[in-house]
């Protein structure tokens, strides 16, 4: 892991933890920036978290950059021996796989994707050397995520599953963006996986949609006071599920009965490490009780 | 009506609400939004009496139509986009007097691409995070999280009662909208040691055009050449492009290059992430420049160091600050 910093003109600095994905990455950019916000730094207006990077943004007539940027590479080496375990929670997010809405979708944009011939889950379920569509559905939703950026547009999260490197579901973007992408779809690209906040552009592989709403503008949904529900370091589990139980879902969330399974966890990076079933099994028990 | 409003008898091309923006989101995936030529809005404001983080109005190329249900003191700033009270031309960087009833409209775009409208009192649209700007993508802020449409009744704020018919700045303290010539300056930066040093020369040596895709959320140019990438094995979860990375934050002013052909300048409404490596940021003193280019419009980028950026992001401080005893 090689730390590299540069300025992002004269109001941020860019610091890139490793230039390849790992959860090692990702925990020393959520450790780094987690010292910068409680050092609560003068000048400094922006603090994000990214998959193995992060970016600060900051005020030079405040601070001057050079001064900002010593102080941040104070912290690499505290980041580097600080013990890997985070206080966080599990998110289940139900999923209709498969769903009506993305297929259709995906149908409209064939000419821009790499298999004209296939669905994205077909697709995805043999690059990656699944039997077949369930198998591939099956290992998307057995082992849980982590939420390791909040971004690109409101709240939508780029998640990277709790699995080895060889298990990592990997598969290309569209090849060209399509325009549009159903509100709630479950996407995945590189080896990332995400949920469209909003409808809109996007190039990442559809794989189904949740019917629980992640981004709220109006703030009215019971737990979306705060427009959104997810931060850096959450940790989703996606359950599949049937259509009579997305219906149930979309209407208990306009009746306003909706409640999230939302349960309170502790992750360690040298435990999931040591033995990555064994600490997913845990996690699981925590959600399911 | 609201007791002090304006109603929308046609919404321009894409009106929205802005104010200097909402901070401390992005984080999240909500950018900063508020005016994308920071200047003219505040200069607007003040030439109404407005403290300078009111909101106004952003019109884009195209002017919007407004009949007004109270007197009001209005000033249009940025684009040479000549306004218009019951048919009589205004003038611009000036304030001016609305009797209740009269209709605010604008003649065709002389110059720039953006205007913005400062009314005395402000627009009085909930605060949303708090500020009133219009982040549009994620239907939030602004006057129902949307550009303006005909029907609607927008409204305002009490004015401070500092404002005075007449005031005007003097062409010296506006920074003119230019035709041609125009020079964006770029700190390099970034993952600009993905691209060759012949990629890196022809970056800057190339004369670029404003590409149609240019909005809040950024602006696309085209016409130089491809940028040839320093050969690389992938790193693990970068996609297989050579100009794609880990997804990572986006700064505001990074210039992204998809596939090494159309630089992309991110801008107010900046998407806040992605996987498109990025060869530098524009300086912080020439984003407003950015906002007031249209499409097709002649660009260079000039390369600069940090030290350069800081003197002229200070250049501009003083500009704001001459604001005062110009008006």
């Amino acid at each position: 892991m090689q730390t590299r910093y540069s300025f992002g003109g004269d109001e941020h600095i860019f610091v890139e933890v490793d230039e390849e994905m790992s959860l090692e990455a990702f925990f020393k950019s959520l450790s780094m920036t987690t010292a910068v916000r409680e050092a609560d730094i003068a000048g400094v207006t922006e603090i994000c978290p990214a998959n193995a990077s992060f970016q600060i943004k900051f005020d030079p007539d405040v601070i001057a950059p050079q001064v900002l940027m010593d102080r941040l590479k104070g912290f690499e080496a505290a980041a580097e021996s600080a013990e890997k375990t985070i206080e966080t929670r599990i998110i289940e997010i139900p999923v209709l796989y498969d769903d009506p809405w993305t297929r259709e979708t995906l149908m409209r944009f064939r000419e821009r994707h790499q298999d004209p011939d296939a669905t994205d889950l077909e697709y995805a379920a043999r690059v990656n050397n699944y039997p077949d569509v369930a198998s591939f559905i099956a290992a998307h939703a057995a082992s849980p995520w982590f939420v390791s950026m909040v971004g690109f547009v409101a709240g939508l999260p780029f998640t990277y599953q709790l699995v080895e490197r060889d298990k990592q579901i990997e598969v290309p973007k569209y090849l060209r963006p399509r325009t549009d992408t159903p509100r709630l779809t479950i996407g995945h690209g590189g080896c990332f996986g995400c949920i469209y906040s909003v409808r809109g552009a996007g190039g990442y592989q559809m794989f189904g949609v949740t019917p629980m709403p992640i981004y709220d503008p109006a703030g009215k949904i019971s737990y979306l006071k705060k427009l959104m529900i997810f931060r850096p370091g959450d940790i989703l589990k996606f359950r599949p599920i049937e259509r009579e139980e997305y219906d149930a879902t979309v209407a208990a969330i306009e009746a306003g009965t909706f409640v999230p399974k939302i349960v309170p966890v502790t992750f360690s990076l040298d435990a999931f490490t040591a033995d990555p079933a064994g600490t997913n099994a845990k996690l699981l028990e925590a959600l399911n009780g | 009506m609201a007791e002090r409003s304006f109603e929308v008898v046609k919404p321009g091309l894409a009106t929205t609400v802005q104010d200097l923006g909402r901070p401390g989101y992005y984080h999240l995936g909500l950018p900063l939004s508020g005016a994308m030529d920071r200047f003219a809005l505040i200069a607007a404001n003040r030439l109404v009496g407005n403290p300078d983080g009111a909101a106004g109005l952003e019109a884009v190329f195209l002017g919007p139509e407004l009949r007004f249900s109270a007197d009001a003191l209005v000033a249009i700033t940025g684009a040479e986009l000549p306004p218009k009270l019951d048919g009589v031309e205004q003038p611009l960087w000036s304030a001016f007097a609305v009797k209740a009833g009269q209709v605010l409209s604008f003649a065709f775009l002389k110059g720039g691409a953006r205007a913005y409208i400062a009314i005395a009192g402000g627009i009085d649209v909930p605060e949303v995070l708090g500020s009133r700007s219009t982040y549009a993508l994620g239907a939030l802020g602004g006057f129902e999280g949307r550009a303006l449409k005909a029907g609607d009744v927008v409204p305002l704020g009490a004015p401070t009662g500092t404002g005075r018919e007449g005031a005007s700045l003097p062409k010296e303290g506006r920074r003119p909208a230019q035709e041609s010539g125009v020079e964006i300056r770029v700190v390099p930066g970034l993952y600009w040691h993905r691209i060759t040093e012949e990629a890196q020369a022809g970056f800057f040596e190339d004369t670029w055009k404003v590409a149609p895709e240019a909005d809040r959320i950024g602006y696309r140019f085209r016409g130089g050449k491809k940028l040839d990438f320093v050969p690389r094995q992938q790193p693990f979860g970068a996609g297989s492009d050579p100009s794609n990375i880990v997804d990572s934050c986006y700064p505001y002013g990074s210039i992204q290059v998809p596939g090494g052909t159309e630089p992309i300048v991110l801008h107010r409404d900046a998407v806040s992430g992605g996987g498109y490596f990025m060869i530098g940021t524009v300086i912080s003193a020439d984003m407003d420049l950015i906002g007031q280019l249209q499409p097709h419009q002649p660009v260079r980028f000039q390369s600069v160091t940090l030290d350069e950026a800081l003197a002229a992001r200070a250049v501009e401080k003083a500009r704001l600050a001459k604001l005062g005893e110009l008006i």
